[in-house]
């Protein structure tokens, strides 16, 4: 029973992980100029594209085309970002959320045309694939290197932010934009680079994720709810919500299926429900 | 969610309109019309393979066959309805009869969207082929509707019996939560516990359901012999993996199901995983015949390496029926004349022998076991006993 229950959080937190590393950027943006961009989740479908296309055309191995898998969305957001996002930032959140959503829906129709509407496969190298044994549990070891990965992008995330000019520019703009650009800071521009920053990561996300959540073209709008759930019960623009948020959403959605599966999938929007009337403004949000 | 148009109201009385009229006149054919076959498939959206193998396989079989049946040119009329949206299909199938009048309906990917376009086919009285949804009680909704795919319950007893015969006392069961899914569930439960055998545990997952693992670490943990499972095309990749990677082949279980999850689609990109899974089915690409041989060929030639899978056959078998029908019925037959032609049908598919039971408008045909093995370096579902002229069990 207790093997049982260190598995389910393991499970959990490797699936949290996942979502962290994809909606981390979502969180930060939506904190940062108070943009709905439904159309995150076709960022990270964009790396999970990279990656297979490198791996089954051009045989590149698993872990070489993860970094294409951070840099083609990465690009794609900032280029996107400059040409159309940006001309709706003053616009209401009706015509952000339609035209994001509009976003999507061409993605996932280009994505049908050029890689067609199945699921990909993913080759893993042979060390990343079956169980491990630890302390006589069965762990995943995709699992366990996922979570390594989340820990490891934490800390770098953490220290940018904290630690260099760039992160005070971002913190800066996230708090008060008008003050910050008052100040002299190109918020306009600090905000393309986080976008690609954040579009980078939901790549980088949404590559790790093909064995895990698969990829196909419906990604976007399949995830999408999920996406949201961990900026709404996170609070939007902090990176420690986010993190928590979206553990606690792993970690529920994978012991709802695993205890109770006649009611799993229902858990976490119970969740949802339960904490956003606890805490309207996300578990961390600042904004009432 | 895939991109929906809701009607307007106008075109909803239209189509109603249209439909109660079309039921009144029951449009009479001309031989010089074209004969049009309406064929509704989700082509886009998470079902979308299902779409394009049966389109490939009408096409091919036309390709094959001539597009011209007893005088008349015959005119396939394609429409995408997203494979999610009942009302869609439903709005698709009105149109089709009423604008394009159509002689035939068919396709429909998934249970709901058939049950939705069967009053349609009722009351403009066309007939109503059903290639690919599987759930067993689709016929009865509407006297039109003829099935050229299978059904769950006809597929799944068998691999109930096998599973008794050899030493599988405990299963586990993991269906997904839908028509089809409970259709499996209840069959095999039935069967295997008439046979002796104990159901430890029967898990349902939902239809858009992103991550397998918890169910299957649940099974595992129930320490069956065997775990049956049923997913719809498409998701066997997903629950495959998962078994291999949560080691439950090393911890003795078997995976047993029907061949939903083995996909001759997607049994290539499966790989090594899928070896040794026992699945029973009423096709398989690797089936050994001249006519399959021919089939697959032709339509991995015309599909750039595409290999059909099930689908495909209800689509191909499909258009075999109507054309039939229409040489016997003669090309004016009305919708009833039609379907009464298509009744009794009997023909070699590249399935296997298989005909249209005159009482219920089902298939009956052989049902396989069929293990995963690799030939020539590729997994292929390999057939190693039958059981012949399966019934839908009703």
């Amino acid at each position: 029973m207790i093997g049982n229950l260190i598995g389910v959080l393991f499970d959990g937190i490797a699936y949290g992980s996942l979502l962290f590393v994809i909606s981390i950027g979502l969180s930060v943006t939506m904190g940062m100029m108070n943009f709905v961009n439904l159309a995150h989740g076709a960022f990270a479908m964009l790396g999970g594209y990279a990656c297979v296309m490198l791996m089954t055309r051009a045989g590149v191995p698993f872990l070489a085309t993860l970094p294409v898998a951070f840099l083609v969305p990465a690009i794609a957001g900032i280029v996107l970002e400059r040409t159309l996002y940006q001309r709706l930032y003053k616009a209401s959140h009706l015509d952000q959320v339609m035209f994001s959503i509009g976003l999507v829906f061409m993605s996932v129709a280009a994505a049908t045309w050029f890689f067609g509407p199945s699921q990909q496969p993913v080759r893993l190298p042979d060390w990343l694939r079956g169980q491990v044994h630890l302390l006589g549990l069965d762990l995943g070891a995709y699992r366990l290197f996922l979570i390594g990965v989340v820990i490891a992008i934490t800390i770098v995330l953490t220290l940018l932010l904290v630690k260099t000019r760039f992160g005070a520019l971002v913190r800066a703009s996230v708090d008060n934009a008008v003050a910050a650009a008052g100040l002299g800071i190109d918020v306009n521009r600090v905000f393309g680079v986080t976008f690609a920053l954040g579009s980078g990561l939901a790549g980088l996300g949404g590559g790790l994720g093909i064995d895990v959540l698969g990829l196909d073209p419906t990604f976007p709008l399949k995830y999408m709810v999920y996406f949201l759930l961990v900026v709404a019960i996170g609070g939007a623009g902090t990176i420690k919500g986010g993190l928590v948020a979206a553990m606690i959403l792993g970690v529920c959605d994978v012991a709802g299926k695993y205890y109770v599966p006649q009611i799993g999938s229902f858990i976490i929007y119970f969740l949802m429900v339960a904490l956003m009337i606890l805490f309207p403004a996300g578990l961390y949000g600042r904004r009432a | 969610m895939t991109h929906r148009f809701f009607p307007t109201r106008r075109r909803v009385l239209q189509g109603i309109a249209g439909v109660a009229a079309a039921g009144i006149l029951a449009t009479p054919a001309f031989a010089a019309d074209p004969l049009k076959i309406g064929l509704i498939l989700p082509l886009t959206g998470p079902f979308a393979s299902t779409g394009k193998q049966i389109e490939a396989a009408c096409r091919l079989y036309i390709a094959k066959n001539g597009d011209t049946v007893a005088g008349r040119k015959v005119e396939l009329i394609v429409k995408d309805d997203t494979g999610l949206a009942p009302e869609t299909t439903k709005r698709i199938a009105q149109e089709l009869v009423v604008q394009d009048k159509v002689t035939v309906l068919a396709g429909f990917g998934l249970t709901p969207l058939a049950l939705a376009a069967a009053p349609v086919a009722t009351e403009a009285k066309v007939p109503m082929i059903v290639m690919a949804a599987a759930t067993g009680m689709i016929p009865t909704r509407s006297p039109f509707i003829v099935r050229t795919g299978f059904t769950l319950p006809q597929v799944t007893a068998p691999i109930a019996e096998w599973a008794l015969k050899n030493k599988i006392k405990r299963v586990v069961t993991m269906v997904t939560d839908y028509g089809p899914g409970l259709d499996a569930e209840k069959t095999f439960v039935t069967v295997f516990k008439a046979g002796g055998g104990e159901i430890v545990e029967s898990i349902k997952t939902p239809l858009r359901n992103p991550d397998y693992a918890p169910f299957l670490q649940r099974a595992k943990d129930a320490k069956p012999d065997a775990l049956f499972v049923f997913v719809p095309s498409g998701e066997g990749l997903a629950v495959m993996k998962q078994f291999d990677e949560r080691g439950l082949k090393q911890a003795g279980i078997r995976l047993i199901g029907t061949g939903d999850v083995t996909d001759d689609d997607l049994l290539e990109s499966m790989g090594a995983p899928a070896v040794g899974i026992i699945t029973s089915f009423h096709y398989s690409a690797a089936h050994d015949s001249p006519e399959n041989k021919a089939y697959v060929d032709a339509f991995m030639k015309a599909n750039n390496g595409m290999r059909p899978n099930f689908h495909s056959l209800g689509g191909y078998d499909g258009m075999h029926l109507i054309y039939e029908a229409v040489k016997k019925a003669g090309p004016d037959a009305t919708g009833e004349q039609l379907v009464e032609a298509m009744k009794g049908q009997k023909w070699v598919s590249p399935r296997g022998p298989m005909s249209i039971d005159p009482a219920t408008r089902q298939t009956v045909q052989n049902v396989y076991l069929r293990e995963v093995k690799m030939v020539n370096g590729k997994p292929w579902n390999v057939e190693f006993d039958k059981f012949e002229n399966v019934k839908d069990p009703g």
